[in-house]
């Protein structure tokens, strides 16, 4: 069976100009060669740090930003190279729930307006059956529909968001990237949403590509969870695997760093020395080896190979001289 | 607890003026902070813990913000009502703030040092020299690399990490009784926050300092705390010692807080407990306790009377509710 996505060393690298002319003078390596494989109706998990590359790399996937170079593959469609029609067509197929659900509603639109949207942007329906849609996909996020005619500013985070992936929903994607969907909320109302796309998922079978620097929600809500640093995937793996025998040292770091709400669980901690390096100007060899307390003379030099540590058919993969 | 607290609040009232009427953010807020200890203020947007620590500093926005009634004692000096130029006086000298943002509380035209030193000479006396080998000092201290070449930096050289460090510096050069630090971390990356946390913490067991930590983050609570206040719209639900308050809460609003947390280690992938509903409105709040319609344990009394905190300031553990744990 093809896999619902299938991402082949996808960079994304951004112009810095500078100079009288304006000419390019460096580049930052955003997204600098991922490759996974996502099935159909599971979720994979994306952690790293500010300016890792997560977000970079959900857009670029979603082609909202062309890649430099790479291939996504939708349902076995190459979409990097597909013309804006093509393209357009292939939207109904994925889709993208943001971070701050004060900022991704317009705040001239209805709820209803809002939702029915992208179904005519797509031409789907009648309007009898838009609106019938629109109602519909309000219960599917537990709101009433009286709420129809009511403006985003009336409605807490929350609420906002399940809008937010109502209108994600509209168009039955398979595919959906969720960039930080429950950052921006309270602990007691993070858990209801967290719930909802964990049901989404189970009832619709979609896809989600679950981007987040929160490690604990992402162990929640993951099938796999891919770990980034400075634009890479340095570890890759079944989301209990990963938590539980972390291979690659940033993965062990970043795990041990997470504050644990338990007082009689003193964390035994890796603190990192020094802060991440800028994608500017990735260091040569390992992109982690400055920081890196298992640092090794090869891993200043050559940039390390992906291995497979898998046991037991599941794949684990991981970047790292360590292992190799 | 021994001794003297370095800081009394007492039945602490805060209130802000709106377009839409007057909101009560703090109410009738009471706790001590003792020496060298770390007390939590924990809870959601909009629960008051932020304000709280603003009131400490006397730093309610006035207008629309007063602190209506009640009594903030800085070691046994009441700080309610006292003009602007003594509390000016007293912070940097005797309490310091970190804020979540550390380039709010940074000037981007000046380097670090000439900030640091710009504390030291007007609240210590000292020369510029002198002030200047204490800055680096600080930032030694507070696990800044290269000191001596940082201190001639702009804030916009330096990481997030570092630059809360400066603030942190900063807050701690003129040897402060007390600290109050609003999400001094949640801003940073993990692996930073948790470079800081560490730092806070032995810094505050080496100055034997007395600290307020306001969070949102039950898990920077559990590691840095000795105590915590869980607020809820205003008001104290429960205060207690971290270990009790972690094994055994007795507010059902902390129960399902801690219930409905996702935590690193425990994967299965079942549905997380979940406190229904959302917060009221400050502005259109219940009669009775402002948790009920989202508590399991609710009755009729609940609807109709508002909850305080049971036993008294000296009790090591408080609850606000009927039917607790």
């Amino acid at each position: 069976m093809t896999p619902l996505l299938e991402v082949r060393n996808l960079k994304k690298h951004f112009p810095v100009r500078g100079g009288l002319l304006r000419r390019i003078v460096a580049q930052v390596r955003a997204v600098d060669g991922v490759s996974f494989t996502l099935e159909v109706g599971k979720t994979l998990g994306l952690v790293g740090e500010s300016g890792c590359g997560k977000s970079t790399l959900g857009r670029a996937i979603l082609q909202l930003q062309r890649p430099t170079s790479g291939e996504v593959l939708l349902q076995g469609t190459e979409l990097t190279t597909l013309d804006r029609k093509r393209l357009h067509a292939m939207r109904r197929s994925m889709q993208i729930i943001f971070q701050d659900p004060y900022a991704s509603l317009s705040p001239r639109r209805t709820v209803a307006q809002t939702i029915r949207e992208p179904l005519e942007v797509h031409g789907i329906g009648t309007p009898a059956e838009r609106e019938q849609r629109v109602e519909e996909l309000l219960g599917v996020v537990g709101m009433r529909t009286a709420v129809l005619d009511r403006y985003p500013h009336e409605f807490s985070g929350g609420q906002r968001q399940r809008i937010g992936i109502a209108r994600a929903l509209a168009l039955d994607p398979k595919l959906i990237v969720a960039d930080e969907p429950v950052s921006a909320l309270d602990v007691s109302v993070r858990a209801q949403v967290l719930n909802l796309i964990a049901r989404l998922q189970r009832e619709m079978g979609i896809a989600f590509l679950f981007i987040s620097h929160d490690l604990s929600v992402v162990e929640h809500v993951s099938d796999q969870v891919g770990v980034m640093y400075l634009g890479r995937i340095v570890e890759l793996a079944p989301a209990r695997e990963l938590y539980r025998q972390p291979r690659h040292p940033y993965t062990e770091a970043l795990l041990s760093a997470v504050p644990v709400p338990d007082p009689t669980r003193k964390a035994r901690r890796i603190v990192l020395g020094g802060d991440v390096p800028s994608p500017m100007n990735p260091p040569p060899g390992c992109p982690f080896h400055l920081r890196c307390p298992k640092v090794m003379d090869i891993c200043r030099s050559v940039p390390p190979p992906v291995v497979e540590v898998g046991a037991g058919g599941a794949s684990h993969q991981v970047a790292c001289h360590l292992h190799a | 607890m021994s001794a003297e607290p370095i800081l009394s609040v007492r039945d602490l009232v805060v209130e802000f003026r709106t377009e839409h009427g007057v909101v009560r953010a703090v109410d009738r807020v009471s706790f001590d902070v003792f020496p060298n200890e770390t007390v939590g203020l924990v809870g959601e947007s909009g629960c008051g813990k932020t304000v709280t620590g603003l009131a400490i500093l006397g730093l309610i926005p006035s207008p629309p913000g007063r602190i209506a009634s009640g009594s903030i004692r800085l070691a046994g000096r009441e700080l309610v009502g006292l003009p602007e130029s003594e509390l000016r006086q007293l912070r940097g000298r005797d309490m310091a703030m970190v804020f979540q943002e550390p380039m709010t509380a940074l000037n981007p035209v000046f380097t670090v040092g000439n900030q640091m030193m710009d504390i030291l000479r007007r609240y210590k006396g000292l020369s510029r020299s002198q002030a200047r080998a204490a800055a680096i000092e600080l930032l030694a201290k507070v696990g800044i690399p290269a000191p001596a070449q940082r201190i001639d930096e702009y804030p916009h050289q330096l990481s997030g990490g570092m630059r809360q460090r400066v603030v942190i510096a900063m807050a701690l050069s003129c040897d402060p009784k007390l600290i109050v630090a609003d999400e001094p971390t949640t801003a940073l990356d993990v692996t930073t926050q948790a470079q800081v946390l560490e730092q806070i913490v032995r810094l505050q067991q080496e100055f034997r300092m007395a600290m307020v930590l306001v969070t949102h983050d039950l898990g920077v609570v559990a590691e840095t705390c000795q105590r915590a206040l869980v607020m809820y719209c205003g008001r104290v639900a429960e205060q207690a010692d971290i270990g009790p308050l972690f094994a055994h809460p007795r507010h059902p609003y902390t129960a399902g807080l801690l219930r409905s947390l996702p935590r690193v280690g425990e994967a299965e992938k079942q549905d997380l407990a979940v406190i229904p509903g959302m917060v009221p409105d400050l502005l259109d709040l219940p009669a009775g306790c402002r948790f009920a319609e989202r508590c399991p344990r609710r009755d009729a009394r609940c609807d109709g009377e508002l909850p305080d905190l049971d036993g008294d300031a000296a009790s090591p553990a408080r609850v606000a509710c009927f039917h607790p744990l």
